[in-house]
């Protein structure tokens, strides 16, 4: 099982470097041990973490910081830094930066749909994260850009998220609202405003107030996000950006991460590496067809009640675990070949300062591609 | 404490937990085990997750009811669906006459933009519509496969932030009603899962502290999944051990079998520290489910976890006592 490449070299080759997988598959901190690799290659590199766990915000140095890079301090050639999304100030950073006065630009900010949608519409988080991935990747000081993706199905939503929210902020049911008296579609607009009525009936009036005072205020500004949307979504498919799958080798999330497989494949997009994280080590021995198959389980069973039985059980419940998951992954290696596969062991410990990432570093950009872990 | 007693304390249980926990085994746990003491149960999936049904070895779940486990003399059934907004938002104003406004809520996106006019209306739709099971009292118990992540605390909080927001109408009346379904111990509660280790046990720690503050939703056991079943002869050495068996070792055997003991040993230590932790500031009975070593559970699995699950449940005090 030998790939055209390996991880490093595909470190080398980018410039933008997207994980995705599930939640709970130590995402975030594969993204920051890439972050780190590439300064430690001499590079100025940027990760952009959705939700850090807070032992890996403190070894990052993160805590209290907001959304702008801060730099980490560390034993290497290259610069490293790291920041927290915040979906909402990027939002308004958005806001700030297509309203065309400051007047117009507050009425949006403090309007309550506005807020909503900021905080809660679903897919901002995931356009967000893609929004501040250009910005600095684009106009940033930074030669590579590792964003971590929020920890939910819809995390590739980002590909299509711009277009799904200027088409939102398009809608021509907002346009009606706004307008209502606007020459020909008039018959539709008594329709529509039967349909306002009926709404504020069950939801409130206050809402729909809300939402139309915000279509309002963005008016004129739907052009220069769909512009931007449009720029964010050719950087995403440049030759320079990289996806890689982060997963545990669990079927659940070897699932998700088919499923993340897929859904790049329909975007055109190739998962360029596959990492495998808390990997089951099987202790085996070589050329030893006597403690192969169920072997060590048949001499368990015989022992049982005996040390020895307990020991034989705990080898064999290594490797029986250790073959589910080869048998879990070896249908999702095959579909990203030939991206490389990267397993990694089940660490002993948390990763909680700057040292111990530079270790998983080690394991990671270190180990084969054919696995061989234990 | 008696597991029927136990398991009908209240007809609905949310089961919450942070991804990659297996929160979702322990919802087919609970449910596997429940029906085999002879109740009816459902699960509601709020996530369109396949899972559920590769456990069961059954279709997708749907909206329309389904069922994992068929009644028979040892099992009072298990059904299964899912809840989704959109779905739940229709069913709601289908049963108030209003078709014709969801038809047009459909076609011109409008749903879209109601969801994000008022965040928090997707999840009371949803435990709307488990309220409405509840009311119905098809079934004996209900589980509710909470939002992974830390989506958990919003999707339950959603009820109070809805009824302070919208202070008048339907929408009030409905977030009203969960609220209450929420609060009430002898309708609703909440199991929280979690796997031995730090993260997922400082998160857990979090959520439960915060529900009970800001939800007020009443707090069942903790399920922790994957705890390595005791293993007392780990401590020899694997060559001592031998001698003791009188087995011959061949060559790097002992090597294997030493690492495989001490790897466990030393994660098996670990769980034990987290589980301690927990223990300490969370004032909770803690049900320990054992890792099977498979990576992919199937009916046997849950056979056996239901069995040990309830097994542990007899053994918790009881609370009339």
């Amino acid at each position: 099982m030998s790939a055209p490449t390996n991880l490093r070299d595909v470190l080398d080759a980018s410039k933008v470097i997207v994980c995705c997988g599930s939640g709970g598959v130590g995402k975030t901190t594969t993204a920051a041990v890439i972050a780190m690799e590439a300064a430690r290659r001499g590079r100025r590199s940027v990760v952009v973490t959705i939700d850090p766990a807070r032992r890996l915000a403190n070894a990052l140095g993160l805590d209290g910081l907001t959304d702008t890079p801060a730099r980490i301090d560390g034993d290497w050639p290259g610069e490293m830094s790291a920041l927290m999304l915040d979906t909402k100030r990027t939002f308004d950073g958005l806001v700030r930066r297509y309203a065309a006065d400051e007047a117009q630009a507050e009425q949006i900010l403090t309007n309550t749909f506005y807020e909503n949608i900021s905080g809660s519409l679903s897919g901002t988080q995931e356009y967000m994260a893609s929004e501040k991935l250009y910005e600095l990747a684009v106009e940033g000081d930074f030669d590579l850009v590792v964003v971590d993706t929020p920890p939910t199905r819809n995390a590739l939503d980002f590909l299509d998220a711009p277009q799904r929210l200027s088409k939102f902020l398009d809608h021509r049911i907002y346009k009606i609202l706004v307008s209502p008296s606007r020459g020909p579609i008039r018959a539709v607009n008594l329709a529509a405003a039967a349909v306002t009525r009926s709404l504020a009936r069950v939801v409130g009036a206050d809402v729909i107030g809300d939402a139309i005072a915000f279509f309002q205020a963005f008016e004129g500004m739907e052009e220069g996000f769909a512009r931007r949307a449009e720029r964010v979504d050719e950087l995403l498919r440049e030759a320079g950006t990289a996806f890689v799958l982060v997963a545990s080798p669990k079927a659940d999330t070897v699932a998700e991460a088919g499923y993340f497989a897929d859904r790049l494949a329909d975007a055109g997009i190739d998962v360029r590496g596959l990492i495998v994280n808390r990997m089951q080590p099987t202790f085996d021995l070589e050329d030893r067809a006597e403690l192969g198959g169920d072997a060590v389980r048949e001499r368990a069973r015989t022992l049982a009640g005996t040390p020895l039985g307990d020991l034989y059980t705990c080898l064999a419940d290594a490797r029986q675990l250790g073959r589910a998951e080869e048998q879990h992954l070896a249908g999702l290696a095959e579909r990203v070949a030939p991206a490389p596969v990267v397993r990694v062991p089940i660490q002993p410990r948390e990763v909680t300062d700057l040292s111990a990432l530079g270790e998983l570093g080690d394991v990671i950009f270190d180990a084969e591609d054919d696995g061989g872990v234990g | 404490m008696d597991p029927a007693q136990f398991l009908t304390a209240s007809r609905v249980i949310i089961v919450a937990g942070k991804g990659g926990v297996g929160k979702t085994a322990v919802t087919a746990t609970l449910a596997v085990a429940a029906s085999s003491i002879g109740l009816r149960v459902l699960v509601v999936e709020v996530e369109g997750k396949d899972s559920m049904a590769s456990m069961f070895e059954t279709n997708q779940l749907s909206y329309t009811e389904l069922e994992l486990i068929t009644a028979a003399t040892d099992h009072a059934g298990v059904h299964a669906r899912t809840v989704t907004p959109d779905d739940a938002l229709l069913d709601y104003l289908n049963e108030r006459g209003l078709q014709r406004l969801s038809k047009r809520l459909v076609s011109t996106g409008l749903l879209d933009m109601i969801a994000t006019a008022i965040p928090g209306i997707r999840d009371i739709l949803v435990l709307g519509k488990v309220k409405q099971l509840e009311r119905s009292g098809t079934f004996d118990l209900i589980l509710v496969d909470a939002p992974a992540a830390g989506h958990a605390i919003t999707f339950l909080r959603s009820a109070s932030g809805l009824a302070d927001a919208v202070s008048v109408g339907p929408i009030n009346a409905q977030a009203t009603e969960v609220l209450d379904l929420l609060s009430d111990p002898e309708r609703c509660r909440v199991v929280l899962v979690t796997i031995p280790e730090e993260t997922p046990v400082n998160e857990l720690i979090e959520t439960a502290y915060s529900l009970e503050d800001s939800v007020g939703v009443a707090l069942g056991p903790v399920v922790v999944n994957g705890i390595h079943p005791e293993l007392a002869g780990l401590a020899v050495d694997p060559e001592v051990a031998a001698e003791q068996a009188g087995v011959a070792l061949v060559a790097g055997e002992a090597d294997a079998l030493r690492g495989a003991a001490g790897f466990r040993t030393s994660r098996t230590d670990l769980q034990h520290a987290q589980l301690d932790r927990m223990a300490e500031v969370l004032p909770l009975p803690q049900i320990r489910l054992p890792d099977l070593f498979t990576s992919s559970l199937g009916r046997d699995e849950l056979d056996r976890l239901a069995e040990e699950f309830l097994r542990q449940v007899a053994e918790l005090p009881d609370p009339t006592a």
